[in-house]
């Protein structure tokens, strides 16, 4: 790419370097929708702060940086690392993406129950077609985000699900995306697609992990759509590298009685951002979204959820936890939208922050917009620091002062774990929540 | 054990503390008591580090060491309790975790080998029954929806797990109906020992009827005006607080 060009520039001589390289290059819609979501791109740019989405976050360092698109990668990456971060315990599908490429070596994959496809996203693109790839691009709407259409043009790989009616996976499926550190920052574009038909169930972790320092921008976009009754679990831990950058959506269609649990752990990127749109379509749809969001020093991270309540007795409940510490500067936005007719709507909201500097900051933002009558709707946030009174009390029980601040640290943010249900998940986050605090050697015996 | 000398404490720019001196030997169960706002509660925070008080005259020292310049923890360390008359609800962190952490801190800074789960039950598990906590109580976070019996009995379970050199009860006796006073009142019996010292920070008498004290001290306006033994506290109950106010304005 040409340095000297304008961001968007760099973006067009990148995509017309590699296109005949991405996934489906011989399908023509799908090259022409690539195109398309470029022109949409190139139209609007990067956002800036003028824009009501990005108020708080500041994206120019993504923006005027070069990144190169990442090529297969070969190079081995010491096989602890990956272990470190996989669930190997756990009897589970694990597709592994290196730098957004798949790597079959690394990744394992069980036998699958009758119904239930788990493919690359890539291997869809390529050799899968009509109703395979109808639902791509239906619920990340990227004519109004511009990350979503760079995306959709760069999209490289990533995983396809689809569940046929009623079938179940009973083991969680863990997609991996790591980034390594090469002479370049690279860019990668992980493209997810998760179909799951009537009353189908399945549980996903959407891992994102940065190894060394490396300095990348992964740009990714999830879709599900659900079919009635269907119940998804979702996971996403976020844990890019502190130079790398990380923005994400999650875009999610709800139809009758369909149930989504959410859970997203964002802990690492000097800037990460993190959205989760879903629309509660049909009557009795529910989800629960569940967010904790730890920065420090100089990190930035943002948290938008939006959650549409299309019709009658939909419910959401959403709780968001953050903790910032140092210089670090949090965003929370979560927007409810109760349409007209969706009465009996039940939305409650809340988002808590633990403030342990005095230079850190966060920007906490609740928005309501009821169209409906007779529904029920809360929010309510609050910034605050450690209880003085708690930490005295800990410290004339001899836990020194450091420890005594990690463990209600640890107390704030740990109530959002406590909430997953399937205990492998919450072993692992837990321990990846405490090596995040200071004095963690110390704490970790209280716990 | 416990020199308190000449002590004057402010809060808010406000002197609450003005001149307290004590001498607690090691085996001696102590009184304080006086009416509200005399001073009791600062004099029991101060001495365990609270820093929202400021010291601004006179001494205390504490097994020979200056006591003022310790942070909490330290004074936790070297064998200091407070058992709150307020104890904090802390959401999220477990009970007997915390207070197998407290023991080891405190075992480690006396060079003794940490305990390991299965050693530290054994050192709970008598102390348990005898303050009637149960396994539930136990496996809860530190005070959260504990009724107020159970707070302190919780605190003064913590003191017998602990074992500490001085024991300094805050109104452990308020808000307790006749029979958790009666098993609070045997905990703190069964604290007292030769090598330890023990002072009750009390509003009235009542627990004094189950734990005799060696000594008894009124505090009144921030000042110890009258010291004795245990008849000054029956005295006390039977009199108020007033004619002790009378004496010292006559003196």
């Amino acid at each position: 790419m040409n340095a000297a060009a304008g961001p968007v520039e760099r973006y067009l001589a990148e995509f017309a370097r590699v296109k005949t390289t991405l996934a489906g290059a011989a399908n023509p819609p799908l090259q022409q929708a690539r195109k398309s979501a470029l022109a949409r791109f190139a139209k609007s740019g990067f956002p800036t702060r003028r824009d009501e989405n990005w108020k708080y976050t500041d994206i120019r360092a993504i923006e005027k940086r070069t990144f190169k698109t990442a090529e297969p990668s070969h190079d081995g990456i010491a096989r602890d690392r990956i272990d470190a971060v996989r669930f190997n315990a756990l009897e589970c599908h694990e597709l592994v993406f290196i730098n957004g490429h798949f790597s079959k070596a690394l990744s394992r994959k069980p036998t699958l129950p009758k119904g239930v496809i788990v493919d690359t996203l890539a291997s869809a693109l390529e050799h899968r077609g009509g109703e395979h790839l109808e639902h791509l691009s239906q619920y990340a709407n990227d004519g109004a985000n511009s990350f979503a259409a760079l995306n959709t043009a760069f999209m490289a790989d990533g995983a396809y699900i689809n569940l046929s009616a009623n079938a179940r996976v009973d083991h969680p499926i863990h997609l991996l995306f790591l980034s390594t550190e090469q002479d370049d920052a690279l860019m990668n574009h992980p493209r997810n697609l998760v179909i799951l038909g009537e009353q189908a169930e399945l549980t996903v972790i959407e891992s994102y992990i940065g190894l060394d320092g490396a300095k990348n921008f992964t740009n990714t976009v999830t879709e599900v759509a659900l079919g009635r009754g269907a119940v998804i679990e979702h996971y996403k831990l976020q844990q890019e590298g502190f130079m790398s950058y990380h923005i994400g959506s999650l875009h999610i269609r709800q139809s009758r009685d369909s149930r989504v649990y959410s859970h997203s752990i964002s802990l690492g990127g000097a800037i990460a951002r993190n959205d989760i749109h879903t629309v509660l379509a049909e009557e009795g749809a529910e989800v629960i979204l569940h967010g904790l969001y730890m920065a420090s020093n100089r990190q930035h991270v943002d948290n938008h959820t939006r959650i549409d309540h299309m019709s009658p007795r939909t419910q959401s409940v959403e709780l968001y936890k953050g903790v910032l510490d140092g210089h670090a500067r949090g965003v929370f936005n979560g927007k409810v939208v109760v349409h007209e007719g969706a009465v009996k709507t039940d939305a409650r909201q809340s988002n808590n922050n633990l403030l342990l500097s005095d230079t850190a900051e966060v920007d906490t933002k609740p928005e309501l917009e009821i169209y409906a009558d007779d529904v029920k709707c809360s929010h309510g946030a609050t910034v605050g620091q450690l209880d003085k009174d708690a930490l005295y009390y800990l410290r004339t029980r001899a836990i020194d002062e450091d420890a005594a601040s990690s463990l209600l640290t640890y107390a704030f943010a740990g109530d959002v774990i406590h909430h997953i249900k399937f205990a492998p998940i919450r072993a692992r986050l837990e321990q990846v929540v405490i090596r995040r605090l200071p004095n963690m050697d110390r704490i970790r015996d209280i716990l | 054990m416990l020199s308190i000398k000449n002590l004057h404490v402010k809060a808010d720019n406000k002197t609450i503390l003005r001149g307290i001196n004590l001498e607690v030997k090691a085996g001696e169960v102590h009184a304080i008591m006086g009416p509200n706002a005399s001073g009791k509660s600062t004099l029991a925070q101060v001495l365990a580090g609270r820093d929202s008080f400021e010291v601004t005259q006179g001494s205390v020292r504490y097994q020979g060491k200056d006591l003022i310049s310790m942070a909490p923890e330290e004074r936790a360390r070297e064998g200091l309790f407070l058992a709150f008359q307020y104890p904090v609800e802390i959401p999220g962190v477990n009970n007997v975790y915390l207070l197998k952490a407290a023991l080891n801190a405190i075992r480690k800074h006396r060079g003794q080998a940490e305990l390991d789960a299965v050693e530290f039950l054994g050192v709970v598990k008598e102390k348990m029954s005898l303050l009637q906590i149960n396994e539930d109580l136990l496996n809860r976070a530190v005070n959260e929806g504990f009724s107020g019996g159970e707070k302190k009995r919780n605190e003064i379970f913590q003191a017998l797990v602990l074992e500490p050199k001085l024991a300094i009860l805050d109104e452990t006796d308020s808000g307790l109906d006749i029979d958790a006073l009666k098993i609070v009142a045997e905990g703190v019996n069964s604290l007292r020992s030769d090598d330890r010292a023990i002072l009750l920070v009390t509003h009235y008498q009542r627990l004094l009827n189950y734990v005799i004290p060696d000594y008894v001290h009124v505090l009144s306006d921030g000042q110890i005006v009258k010291s004795g033994d245990r008849d000054l506290s029956l005295e006390l109950e039977k009199r108020g607080y007033d004619w002790v106010k009378q004496e010292v304005a006559n003196a």
